[in-house]
């Protein structure tokens, strides 16, 4: 069943419909592919991975308008990890934010659409990159908006990674102690980090209970299975006085079966033959 | 162990906020915090931060008059310049204190990226600039103004006195764009003509004279103009250029300095590379212009603890190291 849950005139219609997201978000690998055929390489695994939560980010929750991106009264999305910016343009030319078109420009010399996102590219509220700045902004932007009276939402998208960096608690004790019920952190488990899993960089877990004992309503869900993450948005909708705290679990290159099965796939370097067999496993996939 | 016992009584500092007021014929206290508050009242965009620091950066006047316009970050600098950069991207204009150390030493990414990188629109006020604390190295911002000089497209203001702070802080509040400012705080003389009028970007002519020009920013202006009269006793003719903009630099007025009186002297509450001095020879090599420079401040040490005129003494930055200053590149 479609459930269409708002739709004034300009902001993006938004759905609870688990297939009408699934849908999404194939179209969004597509796209994904597509921008890292051209270049060759990149961040692939990582676009395909988040493909699911930022899908029903911006389809289910995220309050935008496609013709405004900068309209006051915006939901804000901010991307902390810069290189997930192949998901996130994605979403922006699946949300109309930016041209379908646009997405063939993605890495080029002189292109809006950097390897990593910046913020002067439309519908990317902040310069992500470098890591552990993304929740301090937040919280900011969190801050800032209840004071103006208004009820726009901030969306945090940071990995697993980031939780080593010393800023990203920082930040959490202020979510918590500004009480920023409306500030929600998606933090992103691929298990991969530039030099490895993170059990063996440097241990983060168990994550649930850190960011409980920060004082954020903390919940982990599968970041594969839309009914899970529709459920842990309604219950971050629907739990007052603490931000929130979604840890996602994700598998790197999720619905391309030769990028899920290779072992170190932070950065994947594919082969110009390779192409054909990733858009056919992507095709066939669920 | 040295079993020496010290000869004559010593000054002494066991506080981290000395002042720099005694011996002041006026003084204004608190001109950041009444300014921000007067700023606030029109304009409802400003709102304050700190890192455990309200007290000790004179915000607590404002958060006392705008308490919902206030927010606490607790001791996290990197979370107070992102939360700030944040707030800045609703609309918003925060003015966010810490002292020089622990906003440039520990948020500079934050700062670079965050602020400079993302033009949000952020005022950083930060205290105990340069040898205005007693309490040593950890405490002391002696090479503050380099990094930020350093980050694309941040104003850097190192102000003079009461008077300047407060002005500059009503004229970064209405300025589009990040600033770094550094803050005199608490009692704080008055030391600037009553009719000095401040401006991002531009340097003042505050003594004219031929022989030799002083360069100077922050309160060694104040220390310019006492070196100045002093060698106009004697005769010489000391010009006082005041460069309160580190950045954007004021290349017009110092280049017509430069060529006009080729004597410089500089004076800078800082480590004497990176700063005002560096900016001088900078401009003097980009314009082709032959100049004598000696360049007073901080040397490349990190300095002792002690009282403020024990420290003034001890690295050279008094009226009368000037003085001498000025009459050697005269010689």
């Amino acid at each position: 069943m479609s459930a269409v849950v708002s739709a004034p005139a300009s902001t993006l219609a938004l759905t609870r419909d688990p297939a009408a997201l699934r849908a999404r978000s194939k179209a969004m690998r597509k796209h994904v592919l597509r921008m890292a055929e051209i270049v060759g390489q990149g961040y692939v695994g990582q676009g395909l991975g988040i493909s699911d939560v930022l899908a029903t980010v911006y389809f289910s929750e995220l309050r935008t308008r496609p013709a405004e991106p900068t309209w006051p009264d915006r939901d804000r999305f901010v991307l902390s990890i810069g290189h997930y910016a192949i998901g996130l343009y994605a979403a922006l030319a699946e949300a109309g934010i930016i041209p379908v078109d646009e997405l063939s420009t993605y890495g080029a010399d002189g292109s809006r659409l950097e390897m990593s996102a910046p913020e002067t590219t439309p519908g990317v509220e902040m310069t992500g990159g470098s890591l552990g700045h993304g929740l301090t902004q937040s919280v900011g932007m969190a801050l800032g908006l209840r004071l103006q009276g208004k009820d726009a939402r901030v969306f945090n998208l940071l990995s697993d990674g980031e939780c080593q960096e010393g800023s990203t608690w920082e930040a959490a004790l202020a979510g918590a102690h500004h009480k920023l019920d409306h500030l929600i952190a998606i933090i992103d488990c691929n298990n991969q980090q530039a030099d490895g899993a993170p059990s063996k960089v440097m241990g983060i877990e168990p994550l649930h209970e850190k960011w409980a004992a920060f004082g954020w309503h903390t919940q982990r869900v599968s970041g594969h299975d839309f009914p899970a993450l529709l459920a842990a948005f309604a219950a971050a909708r629907a739990t007052p006085g603490k931000p929130h705290a979604i840890v996602v679990d994700t598998l790197m290159g999720k619905g391309v079966k030769a990028f899920e099965e290779r072992e170190k796939n932070h950065f994947i370097r594919v082969a110009a033959d390779e192409w054909a067999i990733a858009n056919r496993q992507l095709e066939e996939s669920a | 162990m040295s079993t020496t016992a010290p000869t004559k009584p010593r000054g002494v500092t066991g506080t981290i906020l000395a002042s720099d007021a005694a011996g002041a014929t006026k003084t204004e206290n608190a001109p950041f915090g009444h300014a921000l508050v007067r700023a606030a009242e029109k304009d409802a965009r400003i709102v304050g931060m700190t890192a455990d620091l309200g007290k000790y950066t004179d915000i607590h006047i404002f958060a006392e008059k705008f308490p919902a316009r206030f927010f606490q970050m607790g001791m996290a600098e990197q979370s107070l310049i992102g939360a700030a950069c944040g707030l800045a991207r609703t609309g918003l204009v925060p003015f966010a204190t810490t002292y020089c150390v622990f906003a440039t030493r520990r948020a500079y990414d934050f700062i670079a990226i965050g602020a400079a990188l993302g033009r949000a629109n952020v005022k950083i006020v930060a205290g105990l600039p340069g040898l205005t604390t007693g309490y040593g190295g950890t405490h002391q911002g002696i090479e503050d103004l380099a990094l930020m000089r350093s980050i694309p497209g941040l104003t850097v203001i190192d102000p003079c006195d009461a008077t300047e702070t407060a002005q500059a802080t009503a004229a970064i509040a209405q300025h589009d764009g990040p600033v770094y400012m550094r803050l005199l705080r608490g009692i704080v003389p008055v030391t600037l003509e009553p009719d000095y009028k401040f401006e991002i970007g531009k340097a003042r002519l505050l003594r004219d004279g031929a022989d030799v020009a002083f360069i100077s920013t922050g309160l060694m202006t104040t220390r310019t103009l006492e070196a100045a009269r002093t060698l106009a006793a004697s005769g010489v003719k000391a010009a006082v250029l005041h460069v309160s903009t580190l950045k954007p630099f004021d290349r017009t007025a110092v280049a017509t300095l430069l060529a006009r009186v080729p004597r410089i002297v500089t004076a800078e509450n800082h480590f004497i590379t990176g700063g005002l001095a560096s900016a001088v020879a900078d401009l003097a090599v980009d314009e082709g212009l032959r100049i004598q420079l000696k360049r007073v401040g901080i040397p490349d040490c990190f300095c002792e603890s002690g009282s403020l005129p024990y420290l003034a003494e001890r690295y050279g930055l008094t009226a009368a190291h000037l003085a001498s200053a000025a009459q050697e590149i005269l010689r």
